[in-house]
């Protein structure tokens, strides 16, 4: 039994604006199947992190249940985690950033978790745009029960020992945008080169943040008749352009590239630099729902960041929450007391 | 870049970085996994095979593979290899049924050795099994050469050199000692087959022209010379206020030396500064643990002789100055030069060849510095029926080295005496075998534990300076022998990568823990190194490069860093990564094990 992994790092780990290394974003070792795509997504979760220099203590992983929901135990062992009930992540996620706005949220979830049991809770934490990032690690299978299709299973998609799938598949994207997303990407976990500033966008992005990535099942779902086996994903992907992130503490670096066609400057004042062919701008829902659409029905995969409202109101904005914490409000602001509640009934008479 | 060709011994060979750096290269992972698994005396064998003397090396070595150690580069310390080798060789039972088969009937060909130091007794062991008549002659009366006359009691017990020795000589050698060889022409007249000169580099320098040389002459001794005579206990005390000259092994071990003899006020006193001395840290550690100062920056003037007798020495106070091509000088501070008292000096400042006793006219070439011209892969001169080995050869080296010449030497002789050409040379003998048992099992101990070195422990400092017999180094105990051995990274268990069952999922990248591993587009070298994800810094160390994957991009492992924990090939699906063990041997005239 080999399963620890060493303490030894390279000695020329650089690190961030905080002085941490990649290591102290690191979580325990994964107990996925070798080679799972969920892996990449976490490593690509804690470079974004890492890149970012978020303080771990800031962040909450919240997560259902599934493979892709055991994840947020392998990144990020320094942060707050909630492992949750079936589909039920984005009502714990809505409970946790009501009560406390100051944290990043980040939600992982899978394709059973998101698009079948917790399709309804799914839909509702979209059009309130809670401020979160929202990752679905996508197989098209229920990996954790022995691979049966899933919802975003495509038609006649078959996995490992499975028959062709006979019905129409879910595309989250689509159903995010339709239902209201304000940062809407679809990405690919053998492709860390797009897969992280997406996810550095989406943390620094001000409502809800949805990512899919396509994140093969080694194990049950990357058979050569599965659309979501990493040769398939790789030979029919297609990428809206290249995007840079640069955030706002960097003021004017080289560290992007010149030449881009579109950019977007986040609720946060960090900049999103696209490399997009075509004149659709980022900012036009309809527009993406068009090319989700459109490459479907060419049997390619649309890749990249499909659209971003970097003007959207989250939920406490929505709300008129107040600005703070609520642990940070002392006892006569969280308990005004009976008169308070008199007075309000009153206001309603 | 092209892809790597890994059945290129020589590539995987680099990757085991102490095997490499050893100049017996001897499979050095291999006896430490014997070691921790108890196996002291196959670990010793393993040792034995490779560098003839594990019980002395395991105390004497300059151990060039320590600073190599991948250990060293991931944490502070490398592995203790030098004293790992110790613990087989004081663990290990009877061997003397494990030795090579010595043949009664000869093979008719009859070999002459100069010296009986390492290199001529590596030369005779390999040479045995194969039929060869041994004729070693020496001018002391005891095997070892300056293992025995030069390497202090305290480092090196009598009875270990003895036993070690012993073995080769009880394999049939004819041994001349107490016989100074003073012709080489009058020994190849003999009708020997070949004659092997491994008579070392025995003249110690000597500051001939320094003022008062010549009258201080009886309280001034050549540092190899006077250890010799206080091994061979022709000299069995010293004055007490000791001046030692250089900052070689060879000053630290007569400061240590003059210390048990009587030396109560021992300074070593050097040119250098001290961090450019000539010295093992260790042996300047164990120097000043033993309350001897090591004074630097510091160039003799003069002998200092009152009423015929020395009475101290004068010293011109340098500094060292570096060029742009970081070449040293030692200038003057201009500062009134400094006198040290002291009784007698030892001058331990360097060693030289000298061979008196070869004559020109017998077709070997010297050049203009009085050295043989040897080949350096064959170890021939020019004239075909003498070979030259060890410190003989090349000028002062040490032992490691002189064994891995002889080594050499006894494939030339062979090659020769059997009319083949010695340059033509056998290749290295490797094997690369999958080390999987199955799922999470591999038939290595590829966990790594985070303990710092272990530090061996000394005898008491009284008892020790009291008597130069009592061995100051005590060697690891058995488990803390078996814990020190658990720091070794299994550098010669490989990470061998199949491009046919890669799928490309990044398993191997995300686990990693030196963020070894890349799949890139390929390039040149040069851009290849610093477009990794940890760029490749060190020139030392290869990288990997497979052909083509499905993407058209290259898998790219740097091996600098890598800590062959196994971890890419266990969370590989399609097990497109496997750990794989390399056995690398030199080439030896004939099999020992």
């Amino acid at each position: 039994m080999t399963y620890i992994r060493p303490q030894f790092r390279h000695p020329n780990l650089p690190t961030n604006e905080l002085g941490f290394t990649r290591q102290h974003y690191e979580g325990a070792l994964s107990t996925l199947c070798a080679g799972c795509g969920h892996d990449s997504v976490s490593a690509a979760i804690i470079e974004a992190c890492f890149e970012l220099a978020i303080e771990p203590h800031r962040v909450a992983k919240i997560s259902g249940i599934g493979c892709s929901s055991k994840t947020p135990t392998y990144f990020l062992g320094n942060s707050h985690g909630f492992n949750s009930v079936h589909g039920r992540m984005p009502s714990v996620a809505t409970g946790a950033n009501l009560a406390n706005r100051e944290m990043i949220y980040v939600g992982v979830s899978g394709d059973g978790d998101t698009a079948s049991i917790g399709l309804g809770q799914f839909a509702h934490a979209t059009r309130r745009n809670l401020n979160m990032v929202y990752i679905v690690e996508n197989n098209g299978c229920y990996g954790l029960t022995k691979g049966q299709d899933s919802a975003t299973a495509d038609v006649g998609s078959a996995s490992k020992k499975g028959d062709p799938n006979p019905y129409e598949a879910i595309d989250l994207c689509a159903l995010a945008l339709q239902l209201g997303a304000t940062y809407v990407a679809r990405s690919f976990s053998g492709d860390k080169a797009q897969l992280v500033p997406l996810i550095k966008g989406a943390l620094a992005h001000s409502g809800f943040a949805f990512i899919d990535v396509i994140s093969p099942c080694v194990t049950f779902n990357d058979t050569p008749q599965s659309t979501k086996g990493y040769e398939f994903v790789r030979e029919h992907m297609e990428a809206t352009g290249k995007m840079d992130f640069v955030p706002v503490r960097k003021e004017i670096t080289a560290d992007y590239e010149p030449g881009y066609t579109q950019e977007v400057t986040l609720h946060d004042g960090s900049v999103i630099h696209l490399y997009k062919e075509g004149a659709d701008s980022v900012r036009d829902r309809d527009a993406a729902l068009r090319a989700v659409r459109e490459h479907k029905r060419r049997g390619r995969i649309l890749t990249g960041l499909l659209y971003v409202n970097p003007d959207s109101q989250e939920l406490h904005h929505i709300l008129g929450t107040v600005k703070t914490a609520l642990r940070d409000l002392g006892e006569a602001d969280l308990c005004p007391g009976s008169q308070a509640l008199t007075n309000i009934n009153n206001s309603f008479r | 870049m092209k892809p790597t060709n890994i059945k290129d011994p020589e590539f995987f060979h680099r990757v085991v970085d102490c095997q490499y750096a050893c100049p017996a290269h001897t499979p050095v992972p291999e006896y430490i996994r014997l070691i921790a698994a108890g196996r002291y005396t196959d670990a010793y064998m393993i040792n034995w095979e490779s560098n003839v003397f594990p019980g002395v090396l395991g105390r004497t070595c300059d151990r060039p593979c320590e600073p190599a150690c991948r250990r060293g580069r991931v944490e502070a310390e490398p592995v203790a290899i030098c004293r790992l080798k110790r613990v087989a060789a004081d663990n290990k039972s009877d061997i003397s049924g494990r030795l090579p088969k010595v043949p009664s009937r000869k093979n008719g060909k009859r070999i002459a050795l100069v010296g009986a130091g390492p290199a001529s007794l590596t030369v005779a062991r390999d040479l045995l099994p194969l039929g060869y008549a041994i004729d070693l002659y020496d001018e002391q009366a005891k095997g070892g050469g300056f293992m025995r006359s030069q390497i202090p009691s305290f480092r090196l017990p009598e009875q270990v050199l003895d036993e070690e020795v012993g073995y080769i000589l009880g394999m049939g050698v004819v041994t001349h000692f107490n016989h100074y060889v003073d012709s080489l022409k009058g020994l190849l007249a003999k009708g020997y087959d070949a004659v092997f000169v491994g008579s070392g580099a025995p003249r110690g320098r000597d500051l001939p022209k320094l003022p008062g040389r010549q009258d201080a002459d009886a309280s001034i001794h050549i540092g190899i010379d006077w250890l010799a005579s206080v091994a061979f206990e022709h000299i069995k005390d010293i004055p007490k206020r000791v001046i030692v000259l250089g900052g070689g092994n060879t000053a630290m071990d007569c400061c240590r030396t003059a210390r048990r003899l009587g030396g109560e006020e021992v300074k070593v006193i050097v040119r250098s500064p001290f961090a450019d001395m000539k010295a093992s840290p260790w042996e300047k550690e164990d120097a000043i643990h033993e309350d001897i100062p090591i004074i630097d920056n510091h160039v003799p003037l003069e002998f200092v002789v009152e009423g015929g007798k020395l009475v101290g020495m004068k010293f011109d106070r340098v500094e060292a100055r570096y060029d742009a091509d970081g070449k040293r000088s030692l200038v003057s501070t201009g500062a009134e030069p400094v006198f040290y008292p002291c009784d007698t000096v030892l001058m331990a400042i360097g060693q030289e060849n000298a061979f008196p006793w070869i004559e020109r006219d017998i077709d070997i070439e010297f050049d203009q510095w009085e050295m043989p011209a040897v080949d350096r892969i064959t170890f021939q001169s020019s004239n075909p029926r003498v070979f030259f080995g060890g410190d003989a050869a090349f000028g002062p080296e040490n032992i490691i080295t002189a064994v891995a010449h002889g080594h050499q030497v006894a494939v030339s002789i062979d090659l020769f005496c059997r009319g083949e050409k010695v340059a033509e040379r056998p290749l290295p003998g490797t094997t690369l075998i999958s080390q999987k048992m199955g799922i999470h099992e591999w038939s290595y101990d590829s966990q790594i534990d985070t303990d710092a070195r272990y530090k061996v422990p000394h005898a008491d400092k009284a008892a020790a300076l009291s008597d130069r017999r009592v061995e100051v180094e005590l060697g690891f105990d058995v488990a803390t022998g078996y814990k020190e051995a658990e720091r070794c990274l299994n550098c010669d268990v490989q990470t061998v990568f199949a491009e046919s069952l890669c799928i490309e999922c990044d398993a191997c990248v995300d686990i990693c823990p030196t963020d070894c591993i890349n799949f890139i587009a390929n390039d040149e070298e040069e851009s290849l190194r610093q477009a990794l994800r940890m760029p490749a810094l060190n020139l030392d160390q290869p990288l990997y490069v497979s052909a083509a994957l499905k993407t058209a991009r290259v898998m790219v492992k740097d091996e600098d860093m890598c800590l062959h924990c196994g971890l890419c090939a266990e969370r590989c699906p399609t097990s497109a990564w496997d750990m794989q063990k390399f056995l690398y041997q030199v080439t030896k005239a004939a099999p020992i094990l």
